[in-house]
């Protein structure tokens, strides 16, 4: 049973459409990032896996309808929305007794672990605490919930560099042990091109592009091209060509490396620069017609 | 560049393991379905502090207040002496009687701002997307906060109102001794143990249960509104009245809406003449809560919250 899988998503709210009809498979063990302009549906995608919204089309998480079960899915699901989403009212001590109360999988004392490794006193409120440490607290009471799979959602917005690194580096080895899932959505793309296994791109409500890192790095290739080289290089077909510092550099699709270091340094593009290939310039784009486009 | 490939999981080995042992420690634990109710009351007070601060505030001002007043206390049960029963039974009761209508009408002020608040307020800082990220039903979310006003508000200010008056008299009893007069009066002409039942049959039952579809109604616009919800509380009723009014020239909306707000001509025909708190027979208690008035407040009431829980499901933050 694949941990999220959803066919023929749909949503519309008054005037647009934030869901076009997606079809997504997420298997266990797999840490998705999901990529897409402001608009683009991935938050919509992620509250309808969540069952903060309904939709139409087909959607189980966990096996379960998220919408109709929201309550039984959470003990097997985390979510991070954003930074500010922790009641500023109440004390870290409570929160902690209100999460232990509720949650059939936290384990208090893991929580309290990862806490002592930061400057957070249990007596101090939410609103007492920097937006830093109010993620890192939000960050120690999911890891110690023994979920199987976790959201977020832009979970670094509005943090400084330090915090942001720290976020995904203790997500990494204090959490993630390839039996659980996590889906990230960001606009940080460079901080988790690292970190995650799969990524898709998603573009006014459909799933663009998808594909796993492996095929990713073995598919596109990014070339400096020295000029004299240039026409040559072009002749081979890139998905995209942009100017750096007197250098072109060119993003090709299949095209074999060896062909491609006699043109220049062959390097693996970063996500970014694959995402404005496939979705940026290209004003009134079918969705179906990118390259790599998925489903 | 190469190294921004490096396959995600590589992560020490030694951790890995123990990470694995960790979650192997855990089983996950079986809980009862009353404990996240629980859970969700303790956080509604430690949310709205006011619900016990402000009972707790009027009640020290109570004190306070009767404090100053003894010092008059031993002129006046020597002039009371001097009156026949019945009046001296009114003076000497009119403080304790006050006490109980502040802290009851403490109580309704809070219940109306923690509903008209209650499922507006996660909504408008974002928790709610906190709340509905754990295992708690919108179900058991919505009990929760609609047993506040309905159970919690009505026992807590009872024990609050109880204490106060005990407190008092201990005080009277004290200052006429003190004076070299006897306490006796004071105690004979205070059915404290009637009183006290016949206060728990009130808050309960009427400012309770009787008043439940206000709560009710209020708790549906906290979770409906997007802004001022105290003002879409209100004015739809004004509406309806005034409508109804210019239509049919009648005002059986009006009232209505008077006779519940006044405790309904029900509640009222129950008690006793003279005393508007007093306990009513077990026979009577019967007939108010199985009477129409009721049983419809009851029904209103089970329809708003039917429809709060389904509206905090499709809800998100504002």
């Amino acid at each position: 049973m694949p941990c999220i899988e959803a066919s023929g998503l749909r949503k519309a709210f008054k005037n647009t459409i934030a869901l076009d009809g997606v079809n997504l498979r997420v298997e266990d063990g797999r840490i998705l990032g999901l990529i897409g302009p402001n608009g683009a549906g991935k938050t919509t995608a992620l509250n309808a896996i969540l069952g903060l919204t309904p939709y139409q089309g087909e959607l189980r998480v966990l096996g379960r309808n998220p919408w109709t079960e929201r309550d039984l899915l959470m003990r097997d699901v985390c979510f991070i929305a954003d930074v500010a989403v922790l009641p500023r009212w109440i004390r870290v001590s409570q929160l902690l007794d209100y999460v232990a109360g509720v949650h059939p999988r936290f384990d208090r004392a893991k929580a309290e672990g990862f806490l002592t490794k930061t400057t957070i006193r249990r007596a101090s409120k939410v609103r007492e605490l920097s937006k830093g440490m109010v993620t890192q607290l939000h960050l120690a009471l999911v890891m110690a919930i023994d979920a199987r799979l976790l959201v977020l959602d832009e979970p670094t917005l509005g943090l400084d560099i330090l915090y942001r690194k720290q976020f995904y580096d203790s997500l990494l080895n204090d959490y993630f042990d390839r039996s659980r899932t996590i889906v990230v959505t960001t606009h940080q793309v460079e901080e988790i091109q690292h970190v995650i296994t799969d990524v898709m791109f998603m573009d006014r409500g459909r799933i663009v592009f998808s594909s796993s890192m492996e095929d990713f790095e073995a598919r596109y290739l990014e070339v400096s091209v020295r000029p004299e080289q240039l026409a040559a290089a072009r002749a081979l077909r890139p998905i995209e060509e942009r100017q750096a510092i007197g250098r072109s550099i060119l993003l090709f699709d299949s095209v074999d490396r060896s062909q491609l270091s006699a043109l220049g340094d062959v390097r693996t593009p970063s996500i970014a620069d694959l995402f404005i290939a496939v979705v940026g310039d290209k004003p009134g784009h079918g969705a179906g017609q990118s390259p790599g486009a998925a489903r | 560049m190469n190294t921004m490939n490096t396959p995600p999981n590589a992560m020490p080995e030694s951790s890995r393991d123990s990470e694995i042992n960790d979650s192997q420690i855990v089983a996950p634990a079986v809980l009862a379905a009353t404990r996240p109710f629980y859970w969700c009351l303790g956080r509604e007070l430690w949310e709205n502090r006011s619900i016990y601060i402000a009972p707790l505030a009027v009640a020290a001002l109570i004190l306070f207040g009767f404090m100053i007043s003894t010092v008059h206390l031993p002129d006046k049960m020597r002039a009371a002496s001097a009156l026949d029963p019945m009046k001296q039974h009114e003076m000497i009761e009119q403080p304790y009687d006050f006490a109980e209508l502040l802290l009851m009408g403490t109580y309704l002020i809070v219940a109306v701002f923690y509903c008209l608040d209650a499922l507006h307020g996660e909504r408008r800082d974002r928790s709610i997307l906190f709340w509905k990220s754990l295992p708690v039903s919108d179900v058991t979310t919505v009990l929760s906060k609609a047993s506040i006003p309905l159970l919690v508000l009505p026992l807590l200010t009872w024990t609050i109102t109880v204490a106060t008056q005990w407190i008092m008299l201990l005080l009277g009893s004290a200052v006429l001794l003190g004076s070299g007069q006897s306490a006796a009066p004071l105690w004979s002409h205070l059915p404290l143990f009637q009183m006290w039942m016949g206060l728990l049959y009130h808050l309960v039952v009427v400012h309770g249960f009787y008043f439940a579809p206000v709560y009710g109604w209020l708790l549906l616009v906290s979770g409906w509104a997007r802004r001022m919800a105290f003002l879409w509380a209100g004015l739809p009723m004004l509406a309806i009245g005034f409508v109804e009014k210019i239509a049919f020239n009648t005002s059986y909306f009006a009232n209505f809406l008077g006779s519940r707000l006044q405790a309904g001509d029900d509640a009222g025909a129950l008690s006793a003449p003279g005393h508007g708190m007093d306990l009513p027979t077990v026979l009577n208690l019967a007939e108010f809560l199985i009477s129409p008035g009721m049983l419809i407040g009851l029904a209103i009431f089970a329809a708003f919250l039917v429809a709060s829980i389904r509206l905090r499901r499709y809800q998100g933050p504002i």
